[in-house]
């Protein structure tokens, strides 16, 4: 199962749709392992002969089944950051009437967000529905350094080596949640680490 | 006092732009700089007619970084109520009128990249503000303008002028028409458009949009809903415990305002929300005429708009 429900949280915690087919000649998909099954859930001929989907699979086998839908352009990431380039240029040489698709992580949705809302879409505008991986991006709020695919609670910064407190802050701007060094009062004193939904 | 802060003005300059329309200048008595504005601004004016107080809003066409002075232009309208014609006919050079600080009801989201637009005849007013923004700040913009005629066109050779390139015009007479299905899906990505002009060419731009897949963010118009007249009405405001006749040509608004009692207002058009008031008990219909009330509001029988909205019936009871 793919889907699963975030409890509730502070205002500044993003909150994800579902996806819905809107009108338009245009649309852009951009899926992440398990968001397969979101874009598979909405499909139909008639849209996806007019979708370019942009697919991360993050070792995931959804590949053949998306590729079946026939969409107009399919093209398969190996990451996020590899897909990138494409992503921009496509935002570059689209017009008004694009539909946008965001499906699969949230640091992944976050990010691509990021890329639309810099062409000058409201992010009212962008279509999300999570699946899959609950790990989060975070920000060190000390080294500022980003830390990917977090799954537990405290964790340690890639980059500055503190132990860091999930919190649920988010920042729409680096599509990242906040983390903060957990033994700041009393260095050394480290909770042990479990699951940030357990 | 409900609405925006008042300025105490001077009219300085009247100017007759075409058979319709004339421009007015207004400076500060007191000497004193005006508040800047954000293009799309407007000014309401305060028009003593006779015995009865005018509140017309109109959009602040200046340089919206010139404090010295704001100017609007005003399209004589012979079939309305008579604010335009009081403005043609009564206001003369060195007049002392109350206008109020701007009110932007029609901003620009300077989140675009590029900003489209689509003004209307007299509609092209609150552009003129937009686009000496924009030109100070770069942006990127766009303009179709479609009038009557050559002869009607205000602005139209100012713009084309100054702006070969960006401005694009049409004249009904030479049956030239805004192609605005391909104008629209041609677009790019981050566009926003904006309409000024009748009703029909706002909704036009709207439904076209929306069938195209614009976001309903990127879409932003302004129409200003002059009150119509109507069948006579008495509203008994409960909170003032006042009973008050609505005569056939004032709105609910000026019939609460004449007899002393501070209503909230500020666009006066049905816009911007300001003077949504609760109502308490009603015996009849309703006659809505605003933007703001959704559906499900207007058809609750609990809230009416009174700067455009009417009603016609046994009793109205508002809480005011």
């Amino acid at each position: 199962m793919s889907k699963f429900e975030f409890p509730k949280s502070i205002a500044s915690r993003p909150v994800w749709g579902t996806l819905e087919v809107r009108p338009g000649e245009h649309h852009l998909m951009i899926a992440e392992a398990e968001g397969a099954e979101a874009i598979l859930d909405i499909a139909t001929p008639d849209l996806m002969a007019k979708t370019h989907l942009i697919y991360i699979p993050k070792g995931t086998d959804y590949v053949e089944r998306l590729q079946a839908l026939k969409p107009a352009q399919f093209y398969e990431g190996p990451s996020y950051e590899a897909s990138l380039q494409r992503i921009r240029r496509v935002l570059e040489d689209a017009h008004m009437g694009l539909q946008v698709y965001l499906t699969g992580s949230e640091s992944m949705m976050g990010q691509a967000m990021n890329e639309v809302m810099a062409v000058g879409l409201p992010h009212t505008a962008i279509q999300t529905e999570h699946r899959g991986s609950v790990a989060r991006r975070m920000q060190c709020v000390h080294c500022k350094g980003i830390t990917e695919d977090v799954e537990v609670d405290p964790f340690v910064c890639a980059h500055c080596g503190l132990n860091l407190f999930v919190r649920d802050h988010y920042s729409r701007r680096l599509a990242a949640y906040q983390g903060v060094r957990v033994d700041a009062e009393d260095h050394g004193n480290v909770p042990e680490p479990k699951g940030i939904y357990e | 006092m409900s609405g925006a802060e008042k300025i105490q003005a001077k009219v300085t300059e009247i100017t007759p732009l075409n058979e319709l329309v004339t421009r007015f200048r207004f400076e500060r008595i007191d000497g004193g700089q005006l508040p800047t504005f954000s293009g799309g601004a407007h000014t309401v004016v305060e028009m003593q007619d006779g015995g009865i107080t005018r509140l017309n809003p109109y959009s602040l066409m200046s340089d919206p970084f010139d404090q010295s002075s704001y100017t609007i232009s005003v399209r004589r309208d012979d079939e309305g109520r008579g604010g335009s014609l009081f403005m043609h006919r009564q206001v003369k050079l060195g007049d002392e009128m109350t206008i109020s600080y701007p009110v932007n009801l029609f901003s620009l989201d300077l989140r675009a990249r590029k900003h489209l637009f689509l003004a209307g005849g007299i509609g092209i007013t609150p552009f003129l503000a937009q686009i000496k923004q924009l030109e100070l700040l770069h942006g990127h913009w766009e303009l179709h303008y479609a009038c009557r005629n050559h002869a009607l066109a205000s602005y139209a050779d100012q713009l084309t002028d100054r702006h070969p390139n960006e401005t694009h015009l049409y004249y009904d007479d030479q049956n030239q028409q805004i192609d605005l299905e391909n104008l629209l899906s041609g677009q790019p990505l981050g566009t926003h458009v904006y309409v000024c002009g009748p009703k029909g060419m706002i909704d036009w731009v709207r439904n076209t949009a929306a069938a195209e897949g614009w976001p309903e963010d990127c879409v932003h118009y302004e129409e200003f809903l002059a009150p119509q007249p109507g069948k006579p009405f008495e509203v008994r405001l409960a909170a003032s415990d006042k009973v008050v006749h609505v005569g056939e040509n004032e709105s609910l608004l000026e019939a609460i305002e004449r007899e002393g009692v501070d209503a909230p207002y500020l666009c006066r058009g049905g816009a911007c929300g300001q003077c949504e008031t609760v109502v308490l008990d009603h015996d009849g219909n309703f006659v809505h005429r605003d933007h703001w009330l959704t559906d499900e509001e207007k058809a609750s029988g609990k809230k009416i708009m009174p700067c455009v909205s009417r009603f016609e019936g046994k009793s109205l009871v508002l809480d005011r």
